[in-house]
C-alpha cells in the first residue's frame, strides 16, 4: 500500500477584477462626492504587501463644518419630517444593495484592512447587511420599542469609527441613527476607509436624500473637528480608551450625549467538565479572529488546573494547522496586521511580555516578507501582575493562568479595569449561571465566542464604555425619549 | 463498568467546526492529488442480501481495472464483502494487492450470542479475509453495560490473529456525540486497528460531526498511548466533494500520517464512479456522462 503522503492545499485567491475602486476617493457630503478644502489626500494601503490602494481625502475642520451643515438641513427640512415607514424603505434598499455587492465589498475589505476574505465574506458583510434590515424594520415600530413613550429624533449625531470592522462598524452606527431619524455625519479610520466609501456609492445608487448620511474622511483631527462641533448632537464612538476618554472630556457639559464602545481584556474561561476540543476551538476563535484586532477578543484565557496540559498541548497543536498569509486566499485563516503602527505596538507587548518572564510559544508558520504580519503566540507563566495579562493587546497574543476554584475565577475575571465580553466553558448549566452573573461584562458566551447579532446589545462596564449598541437598548442611544 | 472515559463532546461546537473545515477551497494540483488519494482509499462494497458469486466477481475486478482507458489511476484498498463471500473475492483479487474485508458478527445488527459471532470471525479469516469489519452490541452499550461491549470487542480481536480488525460503532443508533466518543475510546481501548461509523444500514450513517468527533478520540488515544489507530467512515459518502471534505478533516485533526489507506478508508459503492468522473475532469475538462464509468 502506498506511503503517507504530503498534501499541501493549492492557492485559492479570491478574484479582484471583479471589484470596482477609483483611484482617489472623495468626501461625501450633502449627497455628492467634492474634494477636500485643504487639497490634501492620504494614501490607503493593503497592510499584506503595502502597496497604495488608493488616495483619500482628508477633511479638515471647515469640510466637517460643510458635513453637518448639510446633515442638520437635512434633517430639519427632510429626514425629520418624512413618514417612518418611508425611512424604513430606505434603509432596506441600503441592505439589499449590500448583500447585493457582498462580493466586491468582501475582496475590498480584505484588500484595505488585512483580514482573510473568509471573514469578510462570511462574518463582516452579512452581518453588515443584516444589521440595515434588522433596524429597518424598526423605524416605522419605534413605539413597540419604546411602549407609551414617544420616541424622538436627535438631530445631527457624529459617528467615528474603528479599523478593525470598517463596514460592519459604519453598519452598527449608521442603522440605527438613520432608523430612529437622525441625520449623520460619519468618521471612518483612517487606514482602512474604502468600503465606508463604497457604501457611500450605495447610499448615493439607493437615493437617499442628500445630507441624511454624509461621510468625511482623515486622522484624529478630523475626528476632534466632529467631537468638538456645536451643532452635532451625540458622539458615537468606537475605538480606544484613550480616545473614548477624550471624548468625554470634549463633551462634558456641551449637553451632547454620547456611546462610547472602547477596549476590552476579555476573560475565557475553560473548567475541568467542558467539552475540551470545542473549547480549543473557541478560544483559537477568541483570541485569533481578525488577527486579534477585535474589542471583545478572549485575550486572557483562564484554565482550570487539571486540564491546563492537556488544553495548552490541543492549542499549540491547533495553532500550528492555522493557516497564516495571504488575505484573499480562501483558506487563510489569520491574515495581516492592519498597520505598521498596530505591529509595532504587538510586537512591543510581546517583547515585554517575556522580558517579564512568561513562556512564549508561536506557530511555526512562515510569514510573508513584505506587509505586516504577526505569528499567532500564546504565552504561559505569567499572572494577573504581568502588563500583558492587564493591557489590551489588540493582537493575535493570548495570555494564560490556571486557577482553581470558581471564586477564584470569578475574582480574576473581575479584576480588570475593562468589562466589555468574557467566554465560559463547561458542561454544567449551573456553572454558566453563576459565572455569567458574577462577571462584570457587557456580554459573556457559554460555551462558544464571539457570536453576534443586531438584535442583541453590544457595551461594556468600566473602562470598556458607555451604552450599548444593537437591539432595542442600541435604538435607545439615538432617541430622546418624551 | 461506568463510563471511565467522560469528554463531553458540544453538538454545536462540533458542527461549526465541521462547517468551518468544509470551507476549505481544494482547487487545482492540491485536487487532483486528494482525488487520487481517496480513490486509493476506498473500501468497495457490496454488502446486499441477493449478493452473489457472480456480482462478487465483477466488483473485484473493477477494484483493480477502475478504468483502464485512464491510465495511472490507484486500485481501491479493499472490497467489503459477506463472509459468504469471501473465498471467491479471496481468488478473484489473488495477485493485485487488494484487501479483502469481510463484515462479520451478525451484521449488521450484532444480535447474536458471543460464540456465535467468534465463530463467524473464525471462519472468515480461515477463509483468506485480511480485514474484519465487525459490529458493537449496541443494545448492550445503550444499557450501559459498557464491560460487555469492550469484552465482546477484545474477544472478537482475539479471534481475528493476523487480521485488522474495524469496529462499527453503528453511529446513526448511538444519536449522541457523546455516546459516539465513548463507543470510539472504548473500541481502541479493547484492540480495534480501526474504528468504522456505519454499517450503511441505518440512516443516518457518517456525518462529518460524528466523523470528526471520531477522528478527535484517535487523536487523543495516540497522544495518549502512542498507537494510531485507523478510521472509516461508511455508508452516505458518494460523492468527491465529499471525500475531500473528509481528507481536509484527517489533514487538519490527525495529521498527514492519516492520509493513507493504512490509516484511513472509505466504506463506499458508488464514490469510487463520482471520483473518476471528477478525475477525468481535471485532466480533459469536461464531464463525461455517467455511461462512461463502468457501474460493477
Amino acid at each position: 500500500m502506498s506511503k503517507t503522503i504530503k498534501w499541501e492545499y493549492s492557492p485559492a485567491p479570491e478574484g479582484t477584477d471583479h471589484i470596482k475602486l477609483k483611484k482617489q476617493y472623495e468626501l461625501f457630503i450633502d449627497g455628492k462626492f467634492v474634494a477636500p478644502n485643504s487639497g490634501n489626500y492620504f494614501k490607503t494601503i493593503n497592510p499584506s504587501n503595502e502597496k497604495m490602494i488608493a488616495k483619500v481625502a482628508e477633511a479638515d475642520k471647515t469640510d466637517v463644518d460643510k458635513a453637518v451643515k448639510s446633515a442638520k438641513n437635512a434633517y430639519e427640512k427632510v429626514w425629520s419630517k418624512m413618514p417612518a415607514k418611508e425611512r424604513g424603505k430606505y434603509i432596506f434598499r441600503i441592505a439589499r444593495l449590500l448583500q447585493e455587492r457582498a462580493r466586491e465589498f468582501s475582496v475590498i475589505e480584505t484588500m484595505d484592512g488585512g483580514k482573510p476574505i473568509r471573514e469578510s465574506r462570511d462574518v463582516d458583510v452579512p452581518l453588515a447587511a443584516a444589521h440595515f434590515f434588522y433596524h429597518a424594520g424598526w423605524a416605522d415600530k419605534l413605539e413597540y420599542a419604546f411602549p407609551g413613550r414617544k420616541a424622538n429624533p436627535l438631530g445631527v449625531v457624529g459617528q467615528i469609527i474603528p479599523w478593525n470592522f470598517p463596514l460592519l462598524m459604519a453598519a452598527w452606527k449608521l442603522a440605527p441613527a438613520l432608523a430612529t431619524g437622525n441625520t449623520v455625519v460619519l468618521k471612518p479610520a483612517e487606514t482602512t476607509p474604502l468600503t465606508a466609501m463604497k457604501l457611500a456609492e450605495i447610499i448615493q445608487e439607493a437615493d437617499l436624500p442628500p445630507g441624511v448620511v454624509n461621510i468625511v474622511t482623515g486622522a484624529g483631527k478630523t475626528g476632534q473637528a466632529i467631537v468638538n462641533h456645536a451643532n452635532i448632537k451625540k458622539i458615537a464612538f468606537t475605538g480606544s480608551t484613550d480616545v473614548g476618554k477624550y471624548i468625554m472630556k470634549a463633551v462634558a457639559g456641551s449637553g451632547k450625549k454620547y456611546t462610547l464602545e472602547l477596549g476590552g481584556k476579555a476573560a475565557n474561561i475553560i473548567f475541568e467538565d467542558a467539552a475540551i476540543d470545542q473549547a480549543v476551538e473557541g478560544i483559537i476563535d477568541a483570541i485569533f479572529f481578525n488577527q486579534g484586532h477585535v474589542c471583545c477578543a478572549g485575550s486572557r484565557l483562564y484554565v482550570q488546573e487539571g486540564i491546563s496540559d492537556e488544553v495548552i498541548s490541543k492549542l499549540r497543536n491547533r495553532m500550528e494547522t492555522l493557516i497564516v498569509g495571504d488575505p484573499l486566499d480562501k483558506n487563510t485563516d489569520i491574515g495581516a496586521i492592519n498597520s505598521k503602527m498596530q505591529l509595532k505596538k504587538i510586537e512591543s507587548y510581546v517583547k515585554m511580555g517575556t522580558k517579564e518572564g512568561g513562556s512564549i510559544f508561536q506557530s511555526s508558520c512562515s510569514l510573508p516578507n513584505k506587509g505586516f504580519w504577526h505569528a499567532p503566540t500564546i504565552f504561559t507563566d505569567v499572572s494577573q501582575s504581568n502588563r500583558i495579562v492587564q493591557e489590551e493587546i489588540f493582537g493575535p497574543v493570548l495570555a494564560i493562568q490556571t486557577f482553581r476554584t470558581v471564586d477564584e475565577v470569578i475574582a480574576k475575571a473581575n479584576n480588570s479595569p475593562y468589562g466589555l465580553s468574557g467566554g465560559v466553558w463547561t458542561d454544567k448549566g449551573s456553572k454558566i449561571f453563576k459565572v455569567t452573573k458574577d462577571i462584570r461584562a457587557g456580554v459573556i458566551w457559554a460555551n462558544t465566542f464571539n457570536k453576534f447579532d443586531p438584535a442583541s446589545p453590544f457595551g461594556g462596564y468600566k473602562e470598556s464604555g458607555v451604552g450599548s449598541e444593537g437591539g432595542i437598548e442600541g435604538l435607545s442611544g439615538y432617541v430622546d425619549l418624551g | 463498568m461506568s463510563p471511565i472515559f467522560a469528554t463531553p463532546i458540544d453538538q454545536i461546537g462540533a458542527q461549526e467546526r465541521v462547517s468551518r473545515l468544509s470551507s476549505r477551497s481544494i482547487k487545482k494540483e492540491s485536487k487532483v492529488q486528494a482525488l487520487h488519494l481517496a480513490l486509493n482509499m476506498i473500501d468497495l462494497t457490496t454488502l446486499e442480501g441477493k449478493d452473489s458469486p457472480g456480482k462478487v466477481k465483477q466488483l473485484c475486478y473493477k477494484a483493480s481495472h477502475l478504468h483502464d482507458s485512464f491510465p495511472g489511476l490507484p486500485n481501491v484498498a479493499a472490497i467489503c464483502v459477506y463472509p459468504t463471500m469471501v473465498p471467491i473475492a479471496k481468488k478473484s483479487l489473488e495477485g493485485t494487492g487488494i484487501n479483502v474485508a469481510s463484515v462479520a458478527t451478525a451484521f449488521p445488527s450484532g444480535m447474536a450470542d458471543l460464540q456465535a459471532k467468534l465463530d463467524e470471525v473464525t471462519s472468515v479469516v480461515d477463509a483468506g479475509a485480511d480485514e474484519v469489519d465487525m459490529v458493537i452490541s449496541r443494545g448492550k452499550f445503550l444499557r450501559g453495560e459498557y464491560q460487555y461491549v469492550s469484552d465482546e470487542i477484545a474477544k472478537v480481536k482475539e479471534a481475528c490473529g493476523d487480521a485488522h480488525l474495524k469496529v462499527i460503532l453503528e453511529t446513526g443508533e448511538l444519536v449522541t456525540l457523546d455516546n459516539v466518543r465513548l463507543a470510539s475510546d472504548l473500541a481502541m481501548d479493547a484492540g480495534a486497528d480501526f474504528i468504522k461509523t456505519s454499517t450503511g444500514k441505518v440512516s443516518p450513517a457518517a456525518t462529518p460531526p460524528v466523523v470528526l468527533t471520531m477522528l478527535e478520540a484517535i487523536r487523543d488515544f495516540q497522544a495518549k498511548t502512542g498507537k494510531k489507530i485507523g478510521m472509516k467512515p461508511a455508508g452516505g459518502i458518494g460523492t468527491a466533494k465529499q471525500a475531500i471534505q473528509y481528507l481536509v478533516m484527517i489533514k487538519e485533526t490527525l495529521g498527514e500520517d492519516w492520509l493513507s489507506p493504512n490509516l484511513f478508508r472509505f466504506g463506499a459503492s458508488s464514490l469510487a464512479n463520482d471520483i473518476l468522473m471528477q478525475i477525468l475532469k481535471q485532466s480533459t475538462g469536461n464531464y463525461q456522462s455517467k455511461d462512461y464509468f463502468s457501474i460493477d
